[in-house]
């Protein structure tokens, strides 16, 4: 059938109203929420919806992937590059469960989803039918919320639900499991009407004008303020105001690796990254402010260190969207709870003009110490074998900070967000929370759909890049054009890292044998190169960003690098170590 | 409803504060009547591994709001940070949490005892006097009594029945009202207003900041 006018389709209960199916009001639902790109998987269980897409081919852009977690990890790309909900599609049972990492990575990093699962018929459930798995129950932990639809006329309201939730407030992903014979049922449709309140939720809540003018005195007064902002600032789209924030007050801010491209790299008030593997100013003069700005950050241990030692003499404000973050785990003096887009126009009305020169100066002076002794030596190592921060260094100047860089987990992930330039914000898509390898490729795939007109860069590690490079062939097939940059230093890096330093460098289970990456590139119809010396880096780097189409881009660096500095577990973040 | 209120704020940093040991807190939640929720709300505690000493769901005096009644024995600044955790649930309209003194509560007790060691023992007629104990099935082979009390005085006549035969016994979840609630029908006429008032948007945690901000 053709597909409705969506217009038309979405007259509030007029007396108009179209048979459809539960799968053809599905669809109507996600083209009226602006949905252009779905990835996703078919199977059993979600094959009538499946059957009504065939349909919709020019309407809705399907991606199959080759698993399903390469699928929500797409559309977590899609989602962080582009600003919009990601859509993933899966059958119930084995891709419903192959879902899961996504969704927990989506959870903790707040990535807005709306996942898609079929489920057995409802006369089914709960028969350990074919294919059966209480799908609703095993991602309740991990979902922003969820629900499961046994009959077709809940499709529609519970999509705008679910789209409605997913977006606003603390972003997260939500997951419909939808039973066959629903899909199948046909009801009369009456339209769409998009969901704009739930009375048992609330998104946004009002900002308490007493507490900005608390705020607002502590900064005022403050000698040393300090602001440490995450994704909150992207996730509220609050840059241009964030940025107003700290240039007015003289702020110095460091960002978290989710909040990393929300102000440009080379701001002057930018000071570098916090955290286990951060920067050595930011890590240490947490320790030594008057006032620490926490934006948009849910002070996570990777970022804060031993908590009992953690900015202990500094008043703490707290500005975030969710309520449940304020106090979670460090004790703040005075909490701006609400949308940073709101609460940071309000705040810097109330700021006093500041340079704070003196202040910015010692994390200036921190940084010298740092480039010494660490950054120089990475980005211009003297040695046979090549760095990761070398080849970050060369990508950056062949970029122009202009391009996405997508990573996947472990010391190429440290290396990259500490070493990348960026000049526009939701360019930096990493996995923070749970840290999840095979993110990479699959999250870049995405990530380009999002955000067609950029360079996509893939950079992954030997290990991580095995855990998903079946999602090559989705290259192959549809043609993304993500240039992979895999930093191959023949060991699971990071963990060795830890063994070495901890463990009495016993390697265990670190040391990962890989395929021919550039064949096995070349078997999926991606052009590729692989290269050893210093001498091909920039050339290299260039005909992978040049190269018309995907590309794959090995680079055999340093066995037995460590990424440094770093805050060793259970130390304070002022304990850093720069070797 | 400033219910809430009557639990004192006190900062983390005092560990010498009362709020450092654990006691009964009972939590009450008012929700959307939805499947799923219970093992939502279950959740939070079992991820932390904190037990449920009693989960009682049941409707409220607004048709289609369930509460929940949890008790737990926790410290205060845990029971505090799991009251929000428990209302960022998307069908969470409201989470309170009470010690014992801030509400009336409940507890019903069943005891299946052999109906021939009562007609025979004047000492467990006396015991089921003392305890308020009423018969609600008699046969001839077993009797079934009820008691409704705290759980002090529910324990106190099973310990004393225990010696006489005691067959089976039974105890249901907490059920407590908190005494200076107002229910729960303006609130919810407040929570479907587009634009929720500073009311309904109260944060019990917000207000009590203003009691211990410092400069």
């Amino acid at each position: 059938m053709d597909t409705l006018d969506i217009k038309e389709a979405a007259a509030p209960r007029t007396e108009k109203s179209t048979t459809l199916t539960g799968s053809q009001a599905l669809l109507e639902g996600l083209l009226f929420e602006g949905v252009t790109t779905i990835f996703g998987y078919p199977g059993g269980a979600i094959m009538p919806i499946y059957d009504a897409l065939y349909d919709y081919h020019d309407k809705l852009e399907h991606i199959l992937v080759r698993h399903e977690q390469g699928g929500i990890h797409a559309a977590q790309g899609f989602a962080r590059s582009s600003g919009k909900v990601g859509v993933v599609f899966a059958t119930s049972g084995p891709g419903a469960t192959n879902l899961i990492t996504g969704i927990a990575d989506a959870m903790i990093d707040s990535t807005p989803l709306v996942c898609i699962t079929g489920q057995v018929f409802a006369h089914l459930l709960g028969t350990d039918a074919f294919q059966e798995t209480d799908v609703v129950n095993i991602t309740a932990p991990v979902t922003k919320w969820n629900y499961q639809i046994t009959d077709a006329t809940e499709i529609p309201g519970v999509l705008a639900k679910a789209f409605h939730i997913a977006r606003t407030g603390r972003p997260g992903p939500v997951l419909i499991d939808i039973t066959k014979n629903a899909q199948i049922q046909q009801f009369e449709f009456t339209g769409y009407e998009p969901c704009n309140h739930i009375r048992s939720y609330r998104p946004a809540p009002k900002v308490r004008k007493s507490y900005v003018e608390q705020a607002a005195k502590l900064i005022n007064e403050a000698k040393k303020p300090f602001v440490i902002f995450g994704q909150g600032v992207i996730l509220g789209e609050a840059e241009k105001e964030f940025t107003a924030f700290i240039e007015k007050a003289g702020l110095p801010a460091a960002w978290t690796i989710l909040g990393e491209s929300a102000i440009p790299t080379d701001h002057f008030l930018n000071v570098g990254m916090l955290g286990m593997h951060g920067n050595y100013a930011p890590n240490v003069l947490t320790n030594e402010c008057d006032v620490l700005i926490a934006v948009g950050m849910r002070f996570d241990d990777r970022v804060t260190g031993r908590l009992d030692k953690y900015a202990k003499q500094a008043k703490i404000v707290h500005l975030d969207i969710d309520p449940a973050e304020i106090d979670k785990n460090v004790q703040v003096t005075v909490p701006v709870w609400g949308d940073c887009k709101e609460t940071l126009p309000m705040l810097t009305a109330l700021l006093d003009q500041r340079e704070h020169k003196d202040w910015l100066a010692k994390f200036r002076e921190l940084e010298q110490q740092e480039i010494d002794e660490v950054i120089a030596p990475e980005l211009n190592p003297t040695g046979d074998v090549m760095s990761m921060g070398e080849v970050i260094k060369v990508l950056n100047e062949l970029t122009g900070g202009e391009a996405i860089i997508v990573t996947d987990v472990g010391q190429h992930q440290m290396v990259a967000c500490r070493y990348a330039d960026f000049k526009q914000s939701r360019s930096n898509i990493t996995s923070g929370g749970l840290g999840t390898m095979g993110f990479g490729l699959p999250a870049a795939i995405g990530a380009k759909y999002g955000a067609p007109d950029r360079t996509v860069v893939a950079i992954c590690g030997d290990g991580g890049i095995q855990m998903t490079i079946q999602e090559f062939g989705t290259i192959m097939q549809f043609g993304a054009e993500v240039k992979t940059l895999i930093l191959n230093n023949h060991f699971l890096g990071m963990v060795r890292q830890w063994q070495q330093l901890f463990n009495d460098k016993r390697y265990s289970f670190v040391n990962i044998t890989s395929p021919d990456f550039i064949k096995v590139a070349e078997g999926y119809g991606i052009a590729g190169k692989s290269i050893d010396q210093r001498t091909d880096l920039r050339a290299a780097l260039k005909e992978m960003l040049d190269h018309k189409g995907a590309y794959v881009l090995e680079v055999m660096v340093g066995k037995e690098n460590n990424v440094f500095p770093m805050v060793p577990q259970g130390c304070s973040v002022s304990e850093i170590r720069l070797k | 409803m400033k219910n809430q209120a009557s639990i004192k704020y006190a900062p983390a940093a005092d560990s010498s504060s009362a709020s450092h040991q654990k006691k009964e807190f009972t939590i009450s939640v008012f929700t959307e009547n939805q499947i799923g929720l219970l093992s939502r709300i279950a959740i939070i505690f079992s991820r932390r591994k904190i037990n449920v000493e009693s989960l009682n769901v049941s409707p409220t005096e607004i048709e289609g709001i369930s509460r929940f009644t949890i008790v737990i024995a926790e410290v205060e600044e845990v029971v505090s940070k799991l009251n929000r955790q428990i209302e960022k649930q998307v069908e969470v309209l409201k989470s309170y949490y009470n010690v014992s003194e801030d509400i009336v509560w409940q507890e019903l007790a069943m005891y299946k005892v052999p109906t021939n060691v009562i007609s025979e023992k004047a000492k467990v007629e006396r015991l089921l006097r003392e305890y308020g104990a009423q018969a609600v099935a008699i046969r001839s082979d077993y009797t079934v009594f009820e008691t409704v009390g705290h759980r002090e005085e529910t324990d106190g006549l099973l310990n004393a029945l225990a010696p006489y035969g005691l067959i089976e016994f039974v105890r249901s979840a907490r059920v407590a009202i908190i005494k200076d609630s107002e229910g729960f029908h303006a609130k919810l006429k407040e929570f479907e207003q587009h634009e929720p008032s500073q009311e309904v948007i109260e944060n019990e945690y917000l207000d009590k900041r203003d009691e211990v901000f410092t400069m």
